[in-house]
């Protein structure tokens, strides 16, 4: 029986890419052209926008019902586009090799690109395009929290698309499957599994940027469209903590109906054919809304219309023309040349336009300003993963190791996970304030804020797959202190260790955008940090300086994630890795 | 045979495998078969002789480097309508119940629903799952998965059944109520199957259901030859024509036609010879059974060493290859018999032991010798284990350079010739500190 991907609590990264990698520079510069184009896009457009009616926010919490729907509203389109994004994508990069190559690198990088750099280079971009119309800021919105969604949901199906069983694609293939037939009923179910992980983990991931794109000063003129975000930022603007309490409230409140009425029937579902790996130590999740469709006469005649509805999307005749051959013809040696020959020159020129359109409007020196400020930013990050570690390894190896403990206390976690952490901001600024404490190093806690659970949890799930004779056995010879960490412990949670650290480390540097400048009414405060660089930039409008920021930032990114992170993650793997 | 029509012929096909830029491994060479109706054909071969590759090219999964394959006149490019596979691995879909798995081929079709759903119905029925339609297959067990597997292949009413080892994922219990079954099945003529092709490596499967045994040898697979079995079922294994079949197939298995008729010879080896995979317990185990009074002196059946130890033809081969490339005894014709050296590294005791081992490795296995002397010579007598890997694959495919060497390593270890290091690679002279 194939044996389906296990299910991690991290957000995919393309860890089975090579260093180095030439295709690697190719994706940057692609990335980065993009940036820069939307960024000259923007500035040419620099005239003050024209927008709708302005939709006046209200503290009064009668409103907040409507206001969470148009944010929820906002999150699941978004959801719905970065399906559609993984699917073709995911799907491309999977079966053909040329577009593997270049799409998988590109997506590495759009991960490190700061979610909020996306929402500052578009929208103008489609304030424009919808004219005299909030549709504009709105797209700006979808795409933003589209952008913090979808990267990990690709790589997650891309590498489940891979990693179909052979013998499943032969059986799919001799009995001859379509490639939609098979598509739907081999390549998606094979993916499910992580796939709903993975929108879980984006849905979680998003809510910290929804605040950030619903309420934003592009330009200095400011943004806001009805939501929950738009709500905190008001209540965040006046400094009304009872605002914020009924936010919080109300978010809880979405966040519980999402889980139980989508997540965990769909989770349900994929455990339904699951081969459990643990044997039998894992139970089943319950699913309510599950069982009231089974038992429910109404309910079930809808399941069976969404049955018969699935038979026909999947048997649709015209989709489904079979390939005259199975055996794929290559291209000509001579047209992947030319390819690639086109393909550099672009490269070329785009570097060139890159550079100029940054260099033009911005001196070379502050570039270097810019690269220390990455450094700053960088060793908050560093010393944050650190000293989160030190709080949460033991932690989370003292859960792991109590079956029954880790079982009640991962759903929390999880939900803990989805929270915003940006709503406690206000505290830290006021305690910052009342204990008049150094700003520099007292705003790098809320980088990790929403971050830190990926170490917690993983930690909890590394502990917890110690075969139980492993601790017998160290009991047993009286592996005890510092041994039993140095010689036992640590190495048998270190794969799933780095893999939380790597995630949260990702997450931090793209908080860190939002958190290295706090508000609370008339509080202000900033550190020195590459995140506060772009953020005030974005406000003033200096789109240049916008795209120097963010490239610098992905740039370091990728450098430590490629230099540092992977080649600690493989000697993990091949060294401690229990299969 | 000749006079008939073949459904499926198979002509001069050659299978290469790219494995590096400079390099192809030839994995089928020059194979030519007929298939004709009313008859079970069994492909008979140790694993790895190509014998699936072959079975997957017939399929349209593969494309040939050469030759083709014809099936009722036309050349199979793609899988062609009339072929249905059954697989080792029962390669049922997980997420999908008895019923939609059984389904999936008529809906490739276009079948409508409500047919699709009365000839499923009746295939589950004929495979006796009957009860079972909704279940999920991890709810089943492997012999009911592969009745699933069945079921799905016959609902497409095809008519040649090829099977890819389809009861060695089984017990013994479970795989011989299923052949039978099969065999049930076929002879009530209830289907439109005209010939199935059964690869396997067990032997008293071929015997036990086979019409025509095609015997496929190694290095590259080929077609060695073939046998005509003319026993009725139900074949019973007690029976002398039955038992002698099976030591004339062993006899045929043991000994490459170059070697008959000749007085025994070893066969010299090569530095990139593909040596078993096999642990030096199995070898050293095999070696202490066969010291035993009752097989001391004499030539053993492999069939019945096979039965007495329980294995498979597939798991017993390497191991008497093992024991004949170290030159501690001599196969041939289907029997096994331990030589001076084997008597003695099996009265010895372990340090004994390692040095009579060490000193057949050094001299009978050249990829040892060539590691050793390699080591000697340098300076600091240390290499990289990519050096010897890279050496290797200039004659294997990469995954059977790795097992190779990690055989090599492993025998080496044992008769502690060299060291090796797992975190860095390294092979070496010197002993851990």
């Amino acid at each position: 029986m194939a044996l389906l991907p296990k299910q991690t609590y991290t957000k995919n990264e393309a860890t089975i890419w090579s260093i180095p990698n030439y295709w690697d520079v190719i994706a940057v510069v692609l990335v980065f052209t993009f940036i820069v184009l939307a960024a000259w896009g923007a500035k040419q457009m620099g005239a003050p926008y024209r927008l709708g009616d302005i939709i006046p926010i209200s503290l009064n919490p009668i409103y907040l019902p409507t206001y969470a729907l148009r944010t929820t509203m906002r999150l699941f389109i978004a959801l719905f586009f970065s399906l559609l994004f993984t699917f073709t994508f995911g799907t491309l990069a999977a079966k053909n090799k040329h577009a593997e190559r270049l799409i998988i690198p590109i997506i590495d990088i759009l991960q490190s690109i700061p979610i909020l750099s996306f929402l500052s280079i578009t929208v103008t971009g489609f304030i424009v395009i919808f004219k005299n119309s909030m549709l504009g800021p709105e797209c700006a919105a979808i795409f933003a929290i589209f952008t913090s969604q979808a990267w990990n949901m690709t790589l997650s199906f891309y590498l489940s698309v891979k990693t179909v069983p052979s013998d499943l694609k032969e059986a799919a293939t001799v009995f001859r499957l379509s490639a939609w037939q098979r598509f739907w009923k081999l390549e998606v179910p094979f993916s499910m599994h992580s796939l709903i992980w993975n929108m879980m983990m984006s849905m979680s991931g998003s809510w910290f940027f929804v605040i950030a794109s619903e309420a934003f000063t592009v330009s200095n003129q400011n943004i806001t469209l009805p939501g929950i975000g738009s709500y905190i930022a008001l209540a965040i603007a006046q400094a009304d903590s009872k605002a914020i309490i009924y936010a919080i409230f109300c978010m809880l409140v979405v966040i519980v109906l999402y889980d139980q009425l989508l997540f965990r029937p769909l989770i349900y579902w994929t455990e339904k054919f699951r081969e459990s790996q643990d044997d039998d130590d894992e139970k089943a999740p319950r699913a309510w809304l599950v069982s009231l469709f089974q038992r429910t006469k109404i309910l079930r005649s809808t399941t069976s219309l969404f049955s018969k509805l699935a038979d026909i999307w999947i048997n649709l005749q015209p989709i489904n023309t079979k390939p005259k051959t199975a055996i794929k013809k290559k291209l000509s040696p001579l047209l992947i040349k030319i390819n690639y020959f086109v393909l550099l020159l672009a490269l070329a020129s785009a570097s060139i336009f890159i550079w100029r359109f940054v260099f033009a409007n911005v001196p070379f020196a502050e570039s270097r300003h810019v690269v220390m400020l990455g450094i700053y930013t960088g060793i908050r990050v560093m010393s944050l993963i650190f000293v989160s570690s030190l709080i949460w390894v033991p932690i989370g190896v003292w859960i792991g190791l109590r079956p029954n403990i880790a079982a009640t206390i991962q759903p929390i976690v999880q939900f803990i996970a989805a929270f915003p952490a940006n709503l406690l901001f206000p505290i830290v600024a006021m305690l910052i304030v009342t204990l008049k404490l150094n700003v520099e190093i007292w705003v790098a806690p809320l980088m990790v804020l929403g971050t830190q659970w990926y170490i917690l949890f993983n930690v909890i799930t590394g502990a917890s797959a110690i075969p139980r004779e492993l601790k017998l056995a160290a009991a047993n010879f009286k592996v005890t202190g510092f041994l039993w960490w140095r010689r036992f412990i640590l190495p048998g949670i270190a794969p799933c260790f780095i893999t939380g650290a790597i995630t949260a480390a990702g997450g931090a540097w793209n908080a860190s955008i939002i958190a290295e400048i706090i508000t609370w009414g008339p509080i202000r405060l900033q550190a020195t940090g590459i995140g506060a660089y772009i953020q005030t930039n974005f406000t003033a409008g200096d789109f240049p300086r916008v795209a120097l920021g963010t490239m610098i930032m992905c740039l370091i990114v990728l450098l430590i994630n490629r230099f540092f992170w992977r080649p600690l993650y493989n000697i993990a793997m091949e060294r401690f890795g229990l299969d | 045979m000749s006079d008939k029509i073949p459904i499926i012929k198979i002509q001069n096909i050659k299978k290469s495998f790219r494995q590096n830029d400079h390099q192809d491994l030839l994995v089928l060479d020059d194979v030519n078969l007929e298939l004709y109706e009313e008859e079970i054909v069994a492909l008979l071969g140790k694993s790895g002789s190509g014998k699936s590759t072959l079975l997957r090219i017939i399929a349209g999964l593969i494309k040939p480097s050469a030759g083709e394959v014809i099936y009722r006149g036309e050349k199979v490019t793609a899988p062609a309508a009339g072929l249905a596979m059954v697989f080792q691995s029962f390669a049922l879909m997980p997420w999908l119940t008895v019923l939609q798995n059984v389904e999936l081929g008529l809906e490739a079709l276009g079948v409508p629903k409500v047919e699709r759903r009365t000839r499923s119905l009746k295939a589950i029925d004929v495979v006796g799952l009957d009860g079972f339609e909704s279940a999920y297959p991890k709810e089943l067990s492997g012999g009911m998965r592969q009745r699933v597997g069945f079921a799905r292949a016959l609902v497409v009413n095809p008519d040649v059944l090829l099977m890819d080892e389809p009861f060695s994922a089984l017990d013994v219990l479970t795989a011989d109520n299923l052949r039978s079954d099969l065999l049930d099945l076929w002879q009530s003529k209830k289907t439109n199957i005209k010939n199935v092709l059964l690869v396997t490596h067990n032997i008293s499967e071929a015997a036990a259901l086979a019409d025509r045994i095609i015997i496929f040898g190694a290095n590259p697979g080929n077609v060695r030859t073939e046998l005509v079995v003319d026993i009725p079922h139900p074949r019973n294994d007690q029976n002398p024509k039955f038992r002698l079949l099976i030591d004339n197939i062993y006899t045929l298995m043991t000994t490459s036609a170059a070697d008959v008729g000749t007085t025994y010879r070893y066969k010299t080896l090569t530095l990139g010879y593909r040596l078993p995979n096999v642990q030096i317990s199995e070898i050293t185990g095999l070696l202490d059974m066969l010291i035993e009074p009752a097989y001391r002196d004499k030539k053993i059946d492999l069939p019945v060493l096979a039965d007495e130890l329980h294995l498979n033809i597939d798991d017993l081969f390497p191991i008497t290859e093992a024991l004949e490339i170290l030159r501690f005894a001599q196969v041939s014709k289907g029997d096994i018999e331990l030589n001076v050296a084997g008597k003695a590294f099996g009265d010895a005791d372990i340090l004994e032991r390692k040095k009579i081992f060490a000193n057949h490795l050094l001299s009978y296995i050249p990829l040892a010798y060539y590691i050793r002397h390699v080591l000697d010579e340098r300076p600091e007598h240390r290499a990289a284990e990519e050096r010897f890997l890279n050496e290797l694959e200039d004659y294997l495919s990469e995954d059977a350079a790795k097992d190779v060497l990690r055989v090599v390593i492993e025998w080496g270890r044992y008769a502690e010739i060299f060291a090796y290091d797992y975190n860095t690679g390294q092979l070496s002279l010197e002993n851990p500190k």
